[in-house]
């Protein structure tokens, strides 16, 4: 004979995965993520939209700059043509846009930055316009110095950029090199996919309460065994489907990712590892330094921080969600209690930022240890290194935090589920607490 | 089988159980009867361990009862349903493999109740796809599929047709006289009177009335007699329940203080006296008199 906990996993988890939603889902997501890495690359390796640009150049500021490959400049003469004619002109012909640039009395810069105007025949688009403001910039302050008497030249040789190598004081004196963009990206991955997890998996606890009260076997199943023990079942089996549903999409996306990288499309990859649209400038770094990087990062304490704050927040949301959906009759009344339960994760998604700035700061440290938001916030400060005192207090107070909330939705569960028709307030539910 | 001692269950400020006192006797086809909110479902779900008594203890032979006790009891809510997506035979399993029987075990009963009554190819259907009276005899199968020594029914004709409801009676009787004990809890009184031995009748919490079905409406025996003569007659005076008309003569249901034999003496000298008889009151009018004048005292 099974216990029936046992029992109740095993069903939660087999009528999940045998749906062929589950199939559908498993199989598109790794396909939808790898095209989200993918497609940036093919986008960026397409051939760009060439435009080309009369400009109407009155005080002769940007002469004879030619433009680029994708933006190309042709000059009207001044003495024969006027913004009206201009504009006749570009209607006239298979140009792009007109740039007009005035002249006004004694070619002052302020006057001329002012009154710049630029002509499309269509939407110019901001990739244009921002060609051409930083085009006209550089042009008005090499103006503005030879006003100053000063040579624009002796400014361009003053120009320093300033390039720090950082390192982290290591515990026993070695330095090591910062890997800030590095731990950025990992604690922010790490942070969302647990917060999709959560918010994917724990919803679904409460559908699967909704659906067995509405079919109305769940007293069916109580007599048989202690509703807490179908609740932390459900939890259980739930959590499974999901743990096998993301190894799945890790490994699936993992291949799909490999294969066209390194076999379909690697000239994109390379170009794309170089250039990193959207992700953490890594352009600077080298080989070596790469390596001192990931060195610098703990990883077998980011890795069990993952997984624990990964269950952990999934378990303390699903017991949440299970009591949500044992007071209500239908998904359609949920909605005014989800949000209080949602807001927490939705602000340590929101704040994500802030704590990657200040990974040790105030806000970082209380939010990674309120147990509705530290799974979240306490996995994006990780990479970064997080003294242990203060992993082990978070860590205590979730764990703590998921008995109390366990004990607490294990009462308005056992009442919830056997209560029809009934429109519950907040102060319904705290009554059931005493029952 | 069962001894409820002073059993108490509050929810908020409302009193769902004052205290009651009930034996439920090994054997009985037991019907727990009141009205809507009366407290019934409060005391199964007590003696399924689905709530517990705020005070007070429930004996299930002889002993108080405990978690193992589950797998004796089977169980059919009034709230009922099964799973929609999952398929008959699975569901069935599963159920009775959370009552703790094997899977072996478990298939063969089933099977074996599916073919009595006549349901073989249900097996592989989802329960979506099933007809509302099929629904309703793969429920009673889950209740009875592990043999258990005490049947609990909350309402379980209501949303029954009357092929299955005649069905299911008949299975149900079986069951008793295999061994088994079989509460009937309904506010419908009608449809349970002629199946029942005995009877709890229960109000706002309390126990009414409770013993043999015999008994209890003998003791609220309340001078209604039913006579059959050959001619129409003028009962003047009395108090004319119900007449009627047969072939044989007609028959007429009065109430009277008088005593029968008085009765029979007058109508036999007027009339040809077919047929005499006292009436045993209904469950439903004994319920309604306890409700309006308490109820009767043992020694009257």
């Amino acid at each position: 004979m099974k216990s029936p906990i046992l029992l109740i996993i095993q069903r939660e988890f087999i009528t999940r995965v045998r749906k062929k939603t589950f199939l559908l889902m498993t199989l598109l997501a790794p396909l939808l993520l790898a095209a989200v890495m993918i497609v940036p690359g093919l986008l960026a390796s397409m051939p760009e939209d060439d435009k080309s640009i009369v400009v109407l150049d009155e005080p002769s500021i940007l002469v004879p700059e030619e433009g680029t490959s994708q933006f190309s400049l042709e000059y009207l003469n001044p003495n024969e043509f006027d913004l009206e004619t201009g504009k006749t002109f570009l209607r006239e012909s298979d140009k792009d846009a007109l740039l007009y640039i005035p002249s006004g009395n004694g070619w002052d810069p302020d006057f001329i930055k002012n009154n710049i105007l630029l002509f499309g025949k269509e939407d110019i688009g901001i990739d244009l316009q921002r060609f051409v403001e930083r085009q006209l910039e550089e042009k008005i302050n090499q103006q503005k110095l030879i006003r100053q008497g000063v040579d624009p030249d002796v400014v361009a040789q003053t120009k320093t950029k300033v390039t720090i190598k950082s390192f982290t004081m290591g515990e026993e004196g070695n330095e090591e090199t910062s890997a800030t963009p590095l731990k950025m990206g990992l604690g922010y991955i790490a942070g969302i996919l647990i917060y999709f997890f959560i918010f994917f998996y724990a919803v679904q606890v409460m559908r699967g309460v909704i659906e067995e009260k509405t079919s109305r076997i769940v007293e069916v199943i109580i007599s048989s065994v202690r509703p807490r023990q179908l609740m932390m079942g459900k939890i259980l089996g739930i959590g499974l489907v999901g743990v096998v549903q993301f190894l799945i999409w890790v490994i699936l996306s993992g291949t799909i990712y490999a294969v066209v990288s390194t076999f379909i499309y690697p000239e994109i990859f390379a170009q794309q590892v170089s250039a990193g649209p959207g992700s953490p400038d890594l352009s600077t770094v080298d080989q070596t330094n790469l390596f001192s990087m990931l060195n610098s990062i703990n990883f077998p304490v980011v890795l069990s921080g993952f997984v624990f704050y990964f269950f952990g927040g999934y378990f303390l949301y699903s017991a949440l969600f299970a009591a949500l959906g044992s007071a209500i009759d239908q998904e359609a009344d949920s909605q005014q209690f989800m949000l209080p339960v949602t807001a927490p994760m939705i602000i340590a998604i929101t704040t994500a930022m802030n704590v990657i700035q200040d990974p040790n700061g105030p806000l970082a440290f209380w939010m990674s240890m309120i147990p509705l938001t530290s799974p979240i916030s306490m996995m994006i400060r990780l990479p970064f290194g997080v003294p242990m005192w203060q992993i082990a207090l978070s860590a205590l107070i979730l764990v703590g935090t998921f008995f109390g909330v366990v004990a607490l939705a294990g009462k308005i569960y056992r009442v919830g589920i056997l209560m029809y028709g009934k429109k519950v307030t907040w102060k319904e539910l705290y009554k059931w607490l005493k029952y | 089988m069962i001894r409820a001692k002073d059993v108490r269950k509050q929810y908020g400020d409302k009193v769902a159980l004052a205290n009651i006192n009930l034996n439920i006797p090994s054997g009985s086809i037991y019907g727990l009867l009141g009205p809507n909110g009366a407290g019934k479902t409060s005391f199964i779900r007590i003696m399924n361990q689905i709530t517990a008594p705020d005070s007070g203890v429930v004996l299930f032979n002889n002993e108080p009862l405990k978690p193992a006790d589950i797998g004796r009891i089977g169980y059919l809510p009034e709230e009922r349903g099964l799973y929609k997506k999952m398929k008959v035979g699975e569901q069935v399993l599963y159920l009775a493999k959370l009552k703790g029987l094997n899977s072996s075990e478990a298939k063969s009963r089933a099977k074996e109740w599916f073919v009595r009554l006549e349901m073989e190819d249900f097996w592989e259907k989802k329960v979506e796809d099933l007809s509302k009276g099929m629904a309703q005899k793969v429920q009673f199968v889950t209740t009875v599929l592990h043999k258990p020594a005490l049947l609990i029914f909350d309402e379980p004709f209501t949303g029954f047709d009357p092929i299955n409801t005649n069905l299911i009676k008949n299975e149900i009787k079986r069951l008793n006289q295999e061994g088994a004990t079989v509460i009937f809890s309904t506010h419908r009184m009608e449809s349970v009177e002629e199946i029942c031995d005995h009877i709890g009748l229960i109000n706002n919490g309390k126990v009414m009335a409770e013993g043999l079905l015999l008994d209890i409406r003998k003791h609220y025996m309340n001078g209604t007699y039913a006579f059959t003569t050959r001619e129409e007659q003028n009962f003047s005076g009395m108090d004319v329940l119900h007449r009627d008309f047969q072939h044989i003569g007609h028959t007429a249901t009065i109430k009277s203080e008088v005593y029968p034999s008085t009765l029979i003496q007058k109508l036999a000298k007027e009339n040809q006296l077919l047929g005499f008889e006292e009436v045993l009151p209904r469950v439903s009018d004994i319920f309604i008199d306890i409700v309006n004048n308490g109820p009767k005292p043992m020694n009257s």
